[in-house]
């Protein structure tokens, strides 16, 4: 599918993570090419958004590196990350509860600074327009999917190129998954290249062009998201068999 | 919200108020006891019991209009927390500003020695109750120890002005950067702290500076204490006689000598310094650094994730937290003249502490209002000395059921995109 000739955008290499004595990730090596969705299953614990989180320096790899654009950002702080086109929306959604919709909004700019701000405002509230409405309201009054779509407009609110997703499909309905897998398409459409840490398998490989399978803090699998699909293992570990 | 007046409510609640009135007032104003004998006096309990329900058929029907509902909402007991204005919004009390700037001028002036004192306290804790304010209110981080600062800013003064000789004025802007950067050295190693815990290092921190300076005897004077110079204007002093080369400011200005001078001098570089504080607070909070603040209380991972240095924003809060305790300790010294260890225990953070959750975390208003009426009200209840604390106690329970959210209902101008800012 990624028929731009295979340009990496983000690339790890050989990457070991620790949280104190405890080996969280064990050599990983993976790239992200250049305008493409790529997706990382796996169980709960296996290391995924720790991997997610490492691109931020948070925690820091301890072994091997982190390149991005052809530089390396391996030991570059979250906020260097965060003001070159790498914007995270983190799990379990995170949104400011006491600010309103605008207010999460802004606080996106903070790695860019406010130059665009209105006019990327307006940009979100076409992509969502359930914003739109509810501009004025204080993030903890919506439901769960609204958050979410906060969550990830506030993230793409710093402009980014490569947009990491942790879980948006995390503690919601199906149809709000299906509505927001939809408008990760339309986002990825505009050429945004889109790293997808998910539990719910089955949506995220029919998304993505490729997937990489992690198990124990390992790269156990990977491949396009189709042969993934059918692949037998994947399907009796994550897809639950059928 | 329905804006339709509905008569017969008010109507009903007028009679109940009337009737209720009449049970209350009947025996008390409605009959004068004489001797053995008694008078009745029907037409003064009338015109009360009229006023009562007069007043309650006012309030009856102000609450139903459209004006009242708004002030119920704004003073209703609910947990929907803050309320968010919009941008633009220019408060309708701007002109309170003004008059609480020329009644804090002028009250020095008019007050007797004793309630310029007081006042002076007063104002020490809205310095204290706004430095604590930016940690525990805006950054949210629990901060039980906080009297350490306002301790190192007090013995800042003292020791200062013994070994190395500076005056006030020197040590107000010294001792607000010690404490700052004792602020920074709490805020290193406590960084990765949350809640509960970051609560008992900052206790552990606040009984350290305590005991230090009871125990290092030598440096500090221990629990003797040590004198704090006053203020001087331009190098005019306030005592009766200055001391070598020094010209007291009474006799500069052909003056009778008072005592109480040197209080309205100290309450007006206090009041000075308090809107200083106040106004740098006000813009700070719509500053890109408060905004991080209120981030930071709001959701630390989710800053992260936006690639906002937690370290940074965590000590900022800090020590712009500390330096405002140090600040309020300086005034404390000069204004006792002396300081000594006991005035800087653990219920002193408490109070502070007390000030900012009863003001509303967060709320400018409400830590400056709570601030007085922590400070003033055992000053009345000089009377019931013996069950100040209790009553305290007391107030303090029944605030936490009533107003939980503090005396001020929190609320907050939202932010909006700055113009000509990249």
């Amino acid at each position: 599918m990624s028929n731009v000739a295979s340009e990496k955008m983000l690339e790890f290499k050989d990457v070991d993570v620790f949280y104190g004595p405890i080996q969280a990730l064990r050599q990983v090596s993976m790239h992200i090419n250049k305008g493409e969705i790529v997706s990382l299953i796996g169980s709960n614990g296996a290391g995924k958004s720790t991997l997610l989180m490492s691109i931020f320096g948070q925690p820091r790899a301890s072994a091997g590196q982190i390149i991005y654009c052809g530089q390396e950002i391996t030991k570059k702080s979250a906020h260097f990350v965060a003001s070159n086109g790498i914007a995270q929306s983190p799990e379990g959604r995170r949104v400011f509860p006491d600010m309103t919709v605008e207010e999460n909004l802004l606080m996106g700019t903070i790695p860019i600074g406010m130059a665009h701000a209105d006019e990327d405002i307006q940009h979100m509230f076409n992509l969502f327009p359930r914003l739109k409405e509810r501009r004025n309201q204080r993030s903890s009054t919506m439901s769960g999917g609204e958050q979410q779509m906060l969550a990830i407009a506030r993230a793409l609110m710093s402009r980014p190129r490569l947009l990491l997703l942790d879980e948006p499909s995390l503690g919601l309905a199906p149809i709000i998954v299906k509505q927001i897998f939809s408008i990760l398409k339309d986002v990825s459409g505009t050429g945004m290249t889109i790293f997808l840490v998910e539990q719910n398998a089955n949506h995220a490989l029919k998304l993505s062009d490729r997937g990489y399978v992690m198990v124990n803090g390992q790269i156990r699998m990977t491949g396009t998201g189709q042969e993934l699909l059918v692949n037998p293992e994947v399907r009796d570990a994550y897809l639950g068999g059928h | 919200m329905s804006s339709s007046i509905n008569i017969k409510k008010s109507v009903i609640d007028t009679l109940l108020a009337g009737l209720l009135s009449l049970i209350v007032f009947g025996p008390v104003i409605g009959i004068l006891l004489d001797g053995y004998d008694f008078t009745t006096r029907p037409s003064l309990l009338l015109t009360m019991v009229a006023i009562v329900m007069v007043g309650r058929f006012a309030i009856s029907l102000f609450v139903q209009s459209e004006k009242g509902q708004m002030m119920l909402y704004k003073h209703q007991n609910n947990d929907d927390g803050v309320i968010v204005l919009p941008p633009g919004h220019k408060s309708k009390m701007v002109y309170i500003v003004p008059i609480a700037i020329i009644i804090g001028l002028v009250a020095p002036f008019v007050a007797t020695k004793y309630i310029l004192t007081v006042l002076i306290l007063g104002l020490i804790y809205v310095l204290l109750g706004l430095g604590l304010n930016i940690v525990v209110g805006l950054a949210g981080l629990l901060d039980l120890g906080f009297v350490g600062f306002y301790a190192i800013g007090a013995y800042g003064l003292s020791l200062g002005y013994q070994y190395l000789g500076f005056g006030f004025w020197s040590m107000l802007p010294l001792a607000a950067i010690m404490a700052a950067v004792a602020g920074a050295i709490l805020g290193f190693p406590v960084l990765r702290m949350h809640g509960d815990y970051l609560a008992i290092v900052t206790l552990g921190f606040g009984e350290i500076i305590r005991l230090i300076l009871t125990n290092w005897t030598s440096f500090t004077g221990g629990p003797n204490g040590v004198y704090a110079p006053l203020p001087t204007l331009f190098g005019l002093e306030f005592e009766r006689r200055a001391k070598q080369g020094g010209t007291p400011f009474h006799e500069f200005f052909n003056l009778p000598y008072d005592s109480g001078l040197k209080y309205v001098f100290i309450y007006l570089s206090l009041f000075m310094v308090v809107c200083a504080v106040l106004y740098i607070k006000h813009r700070l909070v719509k500053m890109p650094i408060g905004r991080a603040w209120e981030a930071l209380r709001e959701d630390e991972i989710a800053c992260r994730s936006l690639g906002l240095n937690h370290v940074l924003i965590k000590l900022s809060a800090f020590m712009m937290g500390a330096s405002t305790g140090g600040l309020a300790g300086v005034f404390f010294a000069t204004y006792q003249g002396f300081v000594n260890p006991t005035s800087f225990t653990f219920f002193e953070s408490a109070l502070i502490l007390a000030i900012v959750v009863l003001g509303g975390l967060g709320s400018t208003v409400g830590v400056v209002i709570a601030a007085f009426v922590l400070t003033v009200t055992p000053e009345m209840l000089r009377e019931v000395a013996d069950f100040r604390v209790l009553i305290f106690g007391l107030l303090m329970v029944v605030m936490m059921i009533w107003r939980p959210r503090g005396l001020v209902r929190i609320t907050r101008t939202g932010f909006a995109v700055r113009k000509g800012v990249a």
